[in-house]
Parts: C-alpha cells; sequence; structure tokens
C-alpha cells in the first residue's frame, strides 16, 4: 500500500457515517406511493392550463382571437401576449446575471419552432381547457424556418430572433442577426505550429444528435395566492432560487412576492434546470385568484421541454510518432435551438471538461453557438462535455492505432495528473474567466487498471483477427467533468437543535432523486459524531431554507455538502461550550462523540439532549444553531475510466452491449451504494444516448418520435451487466474528501462503444446515435 | 356527461365509484387519493401507473375504469403500509434501488405481480417481467439485484 493510500485508508477508518451506505431518507415513504410530488400536492380545485403550442417552426403571429373560448364553459382565463407582460428573461438557471441572452418572452407575437408557446388556457377541467383551444383563432404569417447549422449562418439567412428588446444582461459575444447566440474560445500555445511540428495530423468532423432526459415525472408545476397575497409556488424543478428571480423579472413583480417549494422530484438530470412552467402558472393563479395546476403530456415534454444540444465538432491532433500529442484543435457549433438560454456555457464546457484530460501544449478552442427553429436546448447530465467526448475519445483511439500504441497506455503516458494544471481551467469559465486550478486528486490509473481487469483488456484482439457474423470488440474511454463552477456558486444552510438532541438541517440544496439529502445529512452526522436518523432534513423551499444556486454542474455534494459541514462545525462548537459549562470543564478538554460531548481523558461526558434541555430551558438560554454558506475557487474533476464489450452483428448492424463496466474516483464517496447507483443510472443512459435516443423531425421541423415507446429509452430488458467501481481517493477541498460523482460517467459509452465497433469490425462511425441502420450503412456502403 | 358506478376489490376492500364513462383507472384512482399510482406517459409505455388487476400487472393509464367494474385491484397504498415495508420495498431500500422514486411504486408492483405467481423467478424472467416498468435513475442495475436477491431468498425458504 503506497503512502497516500495509507494516510486515505486513516482518514476513511476514522468516518463513522461518511463512506457509509446507510439507506436513502426518503426511500421508504417513496417506495410506499406517499405523497410527496409535485403532482400529488395539488389542491382539489385546482384550474388545469392547457397550452395552444405553435404548429410552425417559424412565424409571425398576424392574430388571435380567444373571444369565442373565453366564453366556453369552465374556462376561467386565457394568456397570450396581449395581455400579460412584455419582459425579456432567460429561462436557464444560472448565476445571476445569466450568461445568456434575454430573448425569451412569456408569450410573443412570433414563435420560432413547433411547440412554442402561442395562448395558454385555464379552465375547470383540463378537457374543458384542451376544448377551448381548438376556438382560439390564429393567424400566422408563416416565415421561412431555419433547420440547420450551415443554413444558420449563411449570409442572408432567416433572422429568428428579429426583435429589437432581446439583449445580453452581460457582455459576451451575441449577435442574434446572425443568428449566433454566443462565441467562446481559447488558444494555448501556437495551434498552427504544433501541427506543423507534429509527425501525423488528423482532421474529422464528429456529429451528435438531439436527446432528452425523460425523467419519469415530466414538467410540473402548480400555484396559488396565500390569504396575503403571496404566490406559491410548488414545482418540479432543480433550481427553486433561480425559478423565484427569473419568475419575479418575467412578472414584474418583487422577489418577496414569490415562494418556490420543491418537493421530491421524479428525476431531473439537468432538464429541470430551468424555470419552464411556472411563469405561466402564477400568472393564472394571480388573475384568477384560484390554484393553478399545469402538467404538460409526455409529448409536449419532448417537443417543448428541454434537451441536449446537438453539436458538430470538428477535432485536429498533431501527434508525434512517440506518442506525444503536440496539438488539439477543437472547433464547435452548437446548436442551441430557438431560444438562447445555456448556449454558451454548453458548448464552453465542451472545451473546458475536455481539452484538460490529456497533455497538449498547443491548443486552439472556437465554439459558436447558433439559433435553430427547432426545439430549445438546454442542460443535460455532461453538459457539452459528453458530446466532445465522443469526438476526443474517439481520436486518441484512432491516434493510438496510427503509431501502434496500446489504446490504454496511450491514453496512461498523457492523461493529466495530481500536481498539474492546464490553461483551460483559467480561460474558461461560464461568461467570465475561469479560476486557474491545479489538480489535487487524480486516480485515473488505478480506474484504468481496475476497469481493465474487469473487461478482460488483456485478452482483447485486433478487428482484423475477428471472422463471422457476430464478432465482438472491446473499447474503452476515459473522462474527467468538474465539481461546481467556482467562484459562482454558492450553497447554504442551517441547522437547529432540539430538545431531545435531534437537529432541523434546512438546506437550499435541490435533491432530484440523487440522494443528496441523505448524502448531506450524512456529512452534517459525522462532522456532529451523531447519526443521520438524528436529522430532520427540510430542503429547496425559498422561505424557509437559505439560499443554494441548485442542483446542477456536479455541484451538490462538494459545494452544499461543504457548507453543510462548515454549519454543523459551528453547530458543534455551540455545542461544546453548553458541555463544557455543564460539566464544568474548558472547551478544550472536550470532544464531540457518539451524541454526547465527552472529555477527554474519559472522566466524564453529558448527552446531546440533555445539552440542549440545559440550553433550552436551564440557563443563559438560547437556541444552538448555525448558518453557514459556501462558494468554491476550484472545480476539482472527478476522473473515470470505462470499457465496453459489444458485439456486432455485421448483417443487421446491431450492437448488443455485452458488459459495461465504470471505474469513477469521485473522491471519497460519502454514500458509496448511492455513487454507484449514480454511476449505474448514467451509464445506461449514456448507452442508449449512444445507440438508439434520437429526435428525429418531419420536414416541418415537428419532432416525429414524440413518445417515450418510439423514442426508445432504454428498459431493464436491454440493460447489459453494468459494473460501477468506485476508487477512492481524497480531495482536501470537499467535505470529508469528496467530488462529485453524478455526471461523468454519462460521457463514457459513445466513445467507448465506437471504439469497440472499431475493434470488432474495423469500422469507424463519426455520427451518433450508432443506430442499426447507420451502422448497416457505415459497415456496408 | 353520463356518470356510470361500478365497484372492484381495491386493495382487499369492496369499493364503488362513480366514474366518468372514458375516464381512465389511472384517473379514477387518483382523485379518489389513491395518488401511489404515478403517471408519466399516458400511453401505457413507462409503467409508473402499475396497478395489479386479477394479479396482472397492468398499466392503469391505458385502462378504462370501467374495465375495473367487480375486478380485484391492488395499488401500491395496499402494500407494505406505516413502517413495515413488504419484503420487494425492503429489498429495494436495501439494495439502494430506489433515487427519485417515482417508478418505484410501479417497480414494486410489477415486481409482486411477478413473485406472487412465481416466487422464484430466474434473472432473464425478472428482466421479462419488469420490463414494462422504466427507469431513468438507475440504470435497473440496483433494482435488479433486488429482485434477484429476493428469488434466492424465496429459494432457501
Amino acid at each position: 500500500m503506497s503512502t497516500t493510500n495509507k494516510q486515505l485508508s486513516n482518514k476513511m477508518s476514522k468516518m463513522k457515517v461518511v463512506n457509509k451506505s446507510v439507506n436513502k431518507i426518503d426511500a421508504l415513504a417513496l417506495s410506499q406511493g406517499k405523497h410527496l410530488f409535485t403532482g400529488d400536492l395539488t389542491p382539489a380545485n385546482a384550474l388545469y392550463i392547457k397550452m395552444l403550442w405553435s404548429p410552425h417552426a417559424h412565424a409571425r403571429i398576424k392574430s388571435i382571437d380567444i373571444s369565442t373560448a373565453g366564453k366556453m364553459a369552465g374556462v376561467k382565463c386565457i394568456l397570450y401576449y396581449g395581455n400579460v407582460p412584455r419582459i425579456a428573461h432567460c429561462t436557464a438557471g444560472q448565476g445571476y446575471p445569466e450568461p445568456s441572452p434575454y430573448d425569451t418572452f412569456m408569450f410573443d407575437k412570433k414563435v420560432r419552432f413547433v411547440g412554442d408557446r402561442v395562448a395558454a388556457v385555464a379552465a375547470e377541467t383540463s378537457e374543458q381547457a384542451e376544448d377551448a383551444l381548438k376556438s382560439i383563432h390564429v393567424e400566422y404569417e408563416i416565415l421561412e424556418p431555419v433547420f440547420a447549422y450551415d443554413e444558420a449562418l449563411r449570409e442572408g439567412a432567416p433572422v429568428i430572433h428579429d426583435e429589437d428588446d432581446a439583449f445580453v444582461p452581460i457582455p459576451i459575444p451575441y449577435e442574434p442577426k446572425k443568428n449566433i447566440v454566443a462565441k467562446v474560445g481559447m488558444n494555448a500555445g501556437d495551434f498552427e505550429k504544433g501541427m506543423r511540428e507534429s509527425d501525423y495530423t488528423f482532421d474529422q468532423v464528429f456529429e451528435t444528435s438531439y436527446a432528452q432526459h425523460c425523467s419519469m415525472e415530466g414538467y410540473i408545476s402548480w400555484a396559488q395566492l396565500d390569504p396575503y397575497g403571496r404566490i406559491i409556488i410548488t414545482t418540479s424543478t432543480q433550481v427553486p432560487f433561480h425559478t423565484r428571480r427569473i419568475v419575479a423579472r418575467t412578472l414584474g413583480i418583487p422577489v418577496q412576492k414569490i415562494r418556490v417549494i420543491k418537493p421530491r422530484i421524479g428525476g431531473g438530470f439537468g432538464g429541470k434546470q430551468e424555470m419552464m412552467l411556472e411563469d405561466v402558472v402564477a400568472m393564472a393563479a394571480m388573475k384568477t385568484g384560484r390554484p393553478v395546476l399545469w402538467a404538460l403530456t409526455r409529448a409536449e415534454v419532448f417537443r417543448s421541454g428541454r434537451t441536449r444540444h446537438p453539436m458538430r465538432i470538428r477535432i485536429r491532433y498533431g501527434l508525434k510518432k512517440n506518442g506525444d500529442i503536440s496539438a488539439v484543435g477543437l472547433d464547435v457549433i452548437n446548436n442551441t435551438g430557438a431560444y438562447g438560454g445555456h448556449g454558451l456555457t454548453v458548448m464552453s464546457c465542451a472545451g473546458s471538461k475536455t481539452l484538460p484530460l490529456y497533455h497538449v501544449e498547443n491548443i486552439h478552442f472556437d465554439a459558436k453557438s447558433i439559433y435553430t427553429n427547432l426545439p430549445v436546448c438546454g442542460a443535460y447530465r455532461g453538459f457539452g462535455a459528453t458530446q466532445a467526448y465522443f469526438a476526443m475519445e474517439s481520436m486518441i483511439d484512432i491516434m493510438s492505432e496510427k503509431i501502434g500504441m496500446d489504446p490504454l497506455k496511450f491514453r496512461k503516458r498523457n492523461h493529466i495528473s495530481s500536481g498539474e494544471s492546464h490553461p483551460a481551467f483559467e480561460a474558461l469559465g461560464e461568461g467570465k474567466p475561469g479560476a486557474p486550478m491545479t489538480i489535487g486528486s487524480c486516480e485515473l490509473d488505478e480506474c484504468i487498471d481496475r476497469g481493465a481487469r474487469e473487461i478482460g483488456w488483456d485478452g482483447r484482439t485486433p478487428h482484423t483477427a475477428k471472422t463471422g457474423r457476430y464478432r465482438r470488440g472491446i473499447g474503452m474511454s476515459i473522462h474527467m467533468q468538474g465539481s461546481s463552477i467556482p467562484e459562482i456558486d454558492m450553497g447554504a444552510a442551517s441547522i437547529k437543535m432540539n430538545e431531545d438532541g435531534s437537529f432541523n438541517l434546512l438546506m437550499g440544496a435541490t435533491d432530484l432523486g440523487t440522494g443528496s439529502d441523505t448524502v448531506l445529512a450524512q456529512i452534517a452526522a459525522e462532522e456532529l459524531a451523531t447519526t443521520v436518523d438524528k436529522f430532520i432534513v427540510y430542503s429547496s423551499d425559498t422561505d424557509m431554507t437559505p439560499f443554494d444556486t441548485g442542483a446542477y454542474a456536479s455541484s451538490t455534494t462538494y459545494l452544499s455538502g461543504e457548507a453543510v459541514r462548515k454549519t454543523a462545525s459551528k453547530v458543534k462548537e455551540q455545542i461544546i461550550k453548553v458541555g463544557a459549562a455543564m460539566l464544568n470543564k474548558k472547551v478544550e478538554e472536550l470532544d464531540v462523540f457518539d451524541a454526547h460531548v465527552v472529555a477527554l481523558d474519559g472522566s466524564c461526558k453529558v448527552s446531546y439532549g440533555d445539552i440542549a434541555n440545559y440550553a433550552l430551558y436551564e440557563n443563559n438560554q438560547f437556541q444552538i444553531a448555525a448558518i453557514d454558506s459556501h462558494i468554491t475557487h476550484k472545480s476539482p474533476p472527478p476522473f473515470a475510466a470505462h470499457f465496453v464489450e459489444i458485439e456486432v452483428d455485421m448483417e443487421t448492424g446491431k450492437i448488443r452491449v455485452l458488459k459495461y463496466v465504470a471505474a469513477v474516483d469521485c473522491g471519497t464517496a460519502i454514500n458509496p451504494q448511492l455513487a454507484e447507483g449514480q454511476t449505474e443510472g448514467a451509464v445506461l443512459n449514456g448507452i442508449s444516448y449512444a445507440l438508439t435516443e434520437e429526435y428525429r423531425f418531419d420536414r416541418t421541423g415537428k419532432m416525429s418520435n414524440a413518445s417515450l415507446a418510439s423514442y426508445n429509452i432504454y428498459s431493464m430488458r436491454d440493460k447489459p451487466e453494468i459494473k460501477a467501481i468506485i476508487v477512492p481517493s481524497y480531495e482536501e477541498t470537499g467535505p470529508f474528501g469528496a467530488k462529485s460523482v453524478s455526471e461523468i460517467s454519462i460521457n463514457g459509452a459513445m466513445p467507448a462503444i465506437a471504439n469497440a465497433l472499431y475493434n470488432a469490425t474495423g469500422v469507424r462511425i463519426y455520427k451518433a446515435p450508432f443506430t442499426q441502420e447507420r451502422v448497416w450503412q457505415a459497415l456496408h456502403l | 356527461m353520463i356518470k356510470k358506478k361500478i365497484s372492484f376489490t381495491l386493495n382487499g376492500e369492496l369499493k364503488e365509484f362513480e366514474i366518468n364513462p372514458n375516464e381512465r383507472l389511472l384517473t379514477l384512482l387518483r382523485r379518489n387519493g389513491y395518488k401511489g399510482t404515478k403517471y408519466g406517459c399516458l400511453e401505457g409505455t413507462c409503467g409508473t401507473c402499475t396497478v395489479i388487476m386479477d394479479g396482472k400487472a397492468v398499466d392503469s393509464c391505458i385502462v378504462f375504469a370501467f374495465q375495473a367494474d367487480e375486478r380485484v385491484i391492488e395499488t401500491i397504498e395496499g402494500v407494505g403500509a406505516g413502517n413495515e415495508p413488504h419484503e420487494i420495498q425492503k429489498a429495494l431500500i436495501d439494495e439502494g434501488a430506489v433515487q427519485c422514486g417515482y417508478c418505484t411504486p410501479g417497480m414494486v408492483l410489477s415486481a409482486k405481480a411477478m413473485f406472487d405467481e412465481n416466487p422464484t423467478p430466474s434473472e432473464d424472467y425478472i428482466k421479462v417481467q419488469m420490463d414494462g416498468n422504466f427507469c431513468r435513475c438507475t440504470g435497473y442495475e440496483k433494482i435488479w439485484s433486488a429482485m434477484k436477491k429476493l428469488s434466492v431468498s424465496h429459494k432457501l425458504r
């Protein structure tokens, strides 16, 4: 065992609650189907919203007549551009001011994709609302739509955002007249020189497709006025505090008037890092004085919800014969759809989360986000890195083959390690420069070694050795992600103590099904030397809990977790102080252990219950409680190595995934079982993103496979054997050594499977997903 | 709209309901407070609305309410209530198979229908029987392994 590993296991062995797979605190109630979700909590007298969606990809509304619909049975209110405030905003829930254009209005006179909002009806029943939609008469002036990258950028292309009141709140390049949402880039060293001085050069274009999160619970929100006229919004969101701010702006009312409550939510994966329905339910509740519910159907979720950005990535490499990479160039065109939220940040992460993985001195990165008349893109687990890793990790295999080196050895030879830095960390931020960073913990070699053993890498044979109809291949890929957005994200928590020695843990952090309420309670319990069951956890209520930027950017464990640890530490100080008064000891003579304050010499102790009672009832009474916040100065990457074995049917092009291994260094896994669960879930999502998931559009720009049945996400029967290996490391800046785990493992499947396909057949594929048809074409045409 | 009265055995008790003729069983259940039955797609694909009807797991979103007349229906409210979870719920919890939990009630009911019929299903049989319940969080790995462990424990019993 190395010295580092010894130190690590020493640290780990001291932990009593952290690094243990305690059961998720909400698992029992969830498994019993208790009323925990937004739709379960809706008041019985709520009105229902139905939306009239645009049937056109690009059109101007010449006239709209709501008079007939307004008189129909049960209809209480109709919202459209003529009767709501016109305030430019951005729906993306990001740091404020957002690095995204304010190009969205609650309702607009122009529609920009099939599925854009036209008018909303609130009625007593959803059937009545649906009926009324048919009686809203809209006359459209149809405009030429823009669907393809090259069309959007062509001189004289139709301008999607020609309104003059859209703007960017911070100075980032925004050129709506050219359909350009944002640009970002960086250069280090001399890319051209690096290419010239290399022995081999590579130049390849990769393309990925539209995809969606497919949370089992779709978008749903409801709002009602409280007796004092405030608007209470209960909603399935990853960003309650951002949502409160954006709704306030959109409706033109103060933040103070709004309370956003996030109950349990049925999955997010980035799709709910937006204000989606909340402005409309709030507006309708204000207009009618009634509770108002809006839940999207699955087809609406597909067409009008958020999606993963399709990207076209040109990637260039210069390589030396000895295996040194002398230059890398990444040119990204990022289709952000009809509205620009997350347009800059996702493509920025396509560079910032991938380029630092390998040692290369000469770097060129140039990315453009463009508008098209297609569905709106947004955040999605992996956040741009997923798309770019397809290109990068495919190329790593191509390059290693060129010089006859085992792709595993090539990766080990060239990847970043502890103590190293990369210019991209500083150059690429989210709307402003990033933060310089030296890599702390990195057990990527260990991930590679353990993953390779598990898949049987040593027995891998080249494609030339394979024959027959069914051919097997093994592929790998490695990746990094980040943990929170440095200098931008903030998490806060408060803890107060009750007289039985239990604690209220209130935090802004948003559990979207990941188990963060449990993980953060474990952190608090560890710091306070007590157990998870002593915590009454309440999160994500803008009236009750402190602020948190929200559940995104792999930030909750690392960032909000440290906020919780700091808060718990303050509470611990207070507990010890009271204990000192009770035991007649000095603070330095005491510590906490097993829910007691104990004398270090073992002479006496007092329980948390007695301490709380003393503080609340007996002497110098006060509430033992604290609040603290945390920001980060770095975004320590988790690392992962993925391996996959597949079988290809040469006659049909069908790929069957036989086994998938994901070895991940996420620092200390606060809850190893939940960390495995994050990894396995991300892996399977990554596999279906690589093989089947794809938006198909008809000629009008309408998604033609807008159902779970035809969009093709994986079921249990499709699942290969998935082996998650959690490789421990210790990140000094994280709570008890933790980094992030939630996003990274979605990045691996696409390149690993592409590499396995090559290993099986000798054929490379550059466009995802690798559907049967596309693979067959690659094999036979 | 013409209303109709139907009755069926719900979680062991005979109950009478007034229904709308075109109403889904899912809607009927939820508006009567049985909100443990979730909805994910309303097209019979995702399985979050699974209930057990006459011993078979069905998607209640594509069963008309009137089709439940005189049947025997089990919903999640009838399985492992209070602090005494059913062994399937316990297995899922202990295995870490509950993430967002939106699919879990449906999963539990599909699993119950499977185990009621065959207490010792094979690994592949589990995959086929549970194929109608989507989960986007777990990659199914821990759900599958919870089911496998239950099957083994039944064999040993």
